[in-house]
């Protein structure tokens, strides 16, 4: 039996393995953290723990890197290599890396058994990775169940805090929510162009466009959004974020976002999903106003942040908002710069926090963070750092990341909602400087000493700030590989690939 | 006609089922017309031509799934639910909702949505079909659930663990 026809062949290749890699050597590595957490001394395993899941994301990257060599579909049409997921699978995996770097000396402090608590993090790259090299609706939705029920999961770990149980419970419900609108805009969605592949269902809705479709987009929409933080999907975000411990948030405002923007990228762009402007327009204006006047009034910095990162995913929601034309690439790769600019000042930014924190994350409120500048000059730079970065101060990635979005959207002609995106940037810099003018400005609220900074933190923070500077000064790069991915997305005839062969539901 | 006429049957069993899950304040009562639900969309699916569907349908959601829902039912021994402010909102713009969201659902299913017309039961649902679709064309799919069923467990057994503090001070105390 073979309704298929031209696939005959009926083992994956070799080839699509390799395609593949990234995905199994992570799996792997989470495999190989959990037979060992057992296995070594519970006051040590913490670090050695640590370094084989750093080992394994490191191993990642290089896998991506030979990934990268092979650009293609595999197993059957199910996901594809391209420059795009490339970008993404870098992203994730550095984002997922630089977490774990970052937990070392926080797991000891909070007391977190470590086993499982990497074994997730490795799992959860590995759903986020796949998110952004599938192009097949069944697959999308495993790979973010996979990474959002591992994101549910690491929200709890603080397990003597009832905070973090209630932040893990609230993610969890109003998550399968969502998934749940999800999995009905997939199902819709093959019932309006009978199929669940990206390719084919661009197709069909470059023939002619059922009405059916514009509902399906809706909910995928609904879902997607969620995930992402968006206005009005966004309530669950600061509870979330205030309860979950401070590295993983900066592992889940960061890494799954993106790889949700990267699905939003080829089911808006890639598979020509009808009708996005009007959600886009609406979810990205309420998402930058929300967030941006919430922020204001927030005392807490995960709270503030939590907020502020509602405002960014409205700022970024901006370059889907352009048409389906020739500038459809400048969107496309303005989106994804964002979405490297926001990892690397995010993630920094949580660091600090986390260092900060101090046992039980007592030490989170913005009153915590006054005099620091006399206290640790180092670390309240680097804060320093991300927080203009968040601003949009030119010579930092985030500016670069605001002024593509803007631009994109004015070639686009979309002048109200850049001019709205412009108001909020400013009521936007009101509270990241306030917390800058509390480290410079105010007296300590105590006297007592900082604890040292661990290497791990020090070597995440670096990194960090590197990227943020360099994103600042030098984007070029980003910016051109971007446009090419994003030119590979909208053009896929262009891109000389050996795929699209038809799947076999007729 | 018969096939359309226990097709709108069941149908109807099948929302009328949702319907009283929703209104029923007792967890087990909704739990029993959850399965009402459950056993009339079988029958559908089978009416489709899915007959493998339809048996999957029986055995693990009427069957498997249902049992650990009562189970847990009965192991909370959750009670009536209560009516509170919150609920009666919820009701308030619920019910319009819904119906305004059904309503345009069903209008634009009723809109000819493009694809191909298929006579009741013509689409092939036999599991020689399935299995071919399932170990071939979404074997990816198939085998990463398994991660997805990984983590799950994992969460489970984190999350149901004991808080490591009161594990390491019955350390100690020994």
């Amino acid at each position: 039996m073979n309704p298929g026809g031209e696939s005959m062949q009926t083992l994956p290749l070799g080839v699509d393995y390799i395609r593949f890699l990234p995905e199994i050597v992570l799996s792997i590595f989470g495999m190989i953290v959990m037979v060992l957490d057992p296995l070594v001394d519970e006051q040590r395993s913490q670090k050695h723990l640590g370094m084989v899941a750093l080992l394994g994301t490191l191993t990642a990257l290089a896998a991506t890197l030979l990934m990268s060599q092979y650009p293609g579909s595999a197993f059957w049409n199910m996901i594809q290599v391209d420059s795009f997921s490339v970008f993404f699978h870098f992203l994730v995996i550095a984002v997922a890396a630089l977490v774990i770097l970052s937990s070392y000396e926080y797991m000891t402090v909070q007391r977190i058994r470590a086993g499982e608590y990497y074994g997730l993090i490795l799992f959860g790259a590995v759903g986020m990775a796949l998110m952004s090299s599938a192009v097949e609706l069944v697959l999308i939705f495993i790979a973010l169940e996979i990474s959002s029920i591992s994101t549910y999961i690491l929200a709890g770990f603080r397990r003597r805090e009832a905070i973090s149980s209630e932040s893990s419970i609230k993610y969890f419900l109003l998550g399968s929510f969502a998934t749940a609108f999800f999995l009905y805009g997939v199902a819709l969605m093959f019932g309006a162009t009978g199929s669940t592949s990206i390719w084919q269902i661009s197709q069909v809705l470059h023939s002619r466009v059922p009405l059916l479709a514009y509902v399906a987009t809706a909910f995928m929409f609904v879902g997607l959004g969620f995930k992402v933080a968006s206005a009005p999907f966004h309530v669950w975000t600061p509870d979330v974020y205030e309860g979950a411990p401070a590295p993983i948030v900066g592992l889940m405002s960061t890494g799954p976002k993106a790889a949700v923007f990267a699905v939003l990228l080829r089911i808006f762009f890639q598979a020509n999903a009808p009708g996005r402007f009007w959600l886009i327009w609406v979810s990205a204006a309420l998402s930058m106003t929300l967030g941006n006047v919430a922020a204001l009034v927030q005392t807490n910095i995960k709270r503030l942040l939590a907020y502020s990162s509602i405002a960014h995913a409205g700022y970024l929601l901006i370059a889907f908002a352009v048409p389906q034309t020739a500038i459809a690439d400048t969107g496309i790769s303005s989106a994804m710069f964002y979405t490297v600019a926001y990892a690397a000042m995010n993630v920094g930014a949580f660091a600090v926090v986390s260092h900060l924190a101090g046992a039980g994350e007592h030490r989170v409120e913005l009153e915590d963070y006054a005099g620091l500048g006399r206290r640790s000059p180092l670390l309240a730079a680097t804060l320093t750092i991300f927080l203009l970065s968040l601003i949009g101060i030119p010579m930092t990635g985030g500016f670069f990341a605001k002024f593509y979005v803007f631009s994109a959207a004015l070639k686009a002609n979309l002048v109200v909602l850049t001019i709205i995106g412009v108001i909020n940037s400013a009521i936007g810099a009101y509270y990241y400087l306030r917390v800058i003018v509390l480290m410079y400005m105010r007296e300590p609220r105590e006297e007592t000493a900082l604890p040292r900074v661990p290497i791990g933190v020090g070597i995440t923070l670096a990194i960090t700030a590197i990227t943020t500077i360099c994103l600042g000064l030098f984007p070029g790069r980003v910016v051109n590989y971007s446009l090419r991915s994003a030119h590979e997305l909208v053009h896929p005839e262009m891109s000389a690939t050996d795929i699209r062969r038809p799947s076999v539901i007729r | 006609m018969l096939h359309l006429a226990l097709f709108s049957i069941f149908g109807a069993i099948c929302v009328a089922g949702a319907v009283n899950l929703l209104v029923q304040r007792h967890p087990i009562n909704s739990a029993l017309s959850l399965i009402a639900v459950m056993t009339s969309l079988a029958v559908e699916y089978l009416l489709l031509g899915a007959e493998f569907v339809a048996a999957v349908q029986v055995i693990i959601y009427a069957g498997a799934i249902m049992v650990l829902f009562v189970f847990v039912i009965m192991l909370l021994n959750a009670g009536e639910e209560e009516r509170t402010r919150g609920s009666r909102v919820a009701i308030l713009f619920g019910i319009p909702g819904v119906l305004l969201g059904g309503v345009l659902v069903a209008w634009t299913l009723i809109q000819r949505s493009g694809t191909d017309e298929v006579a009741l039961g013509a689409l092939p649902g036999s599991p020689t079909i399935i299995g071919w679709l399932l170990f071939h064309d979404f074997l990816l799919p198939f085998e990463v659930t398994s991660l997805l069923i990984l983590i799950a467990i994992m969460g489970a057994v984190v999350l149901a663990g004991k808080p490591e503090a009161e594990t390491q001070q019955t350390g100690k105390g020994h």
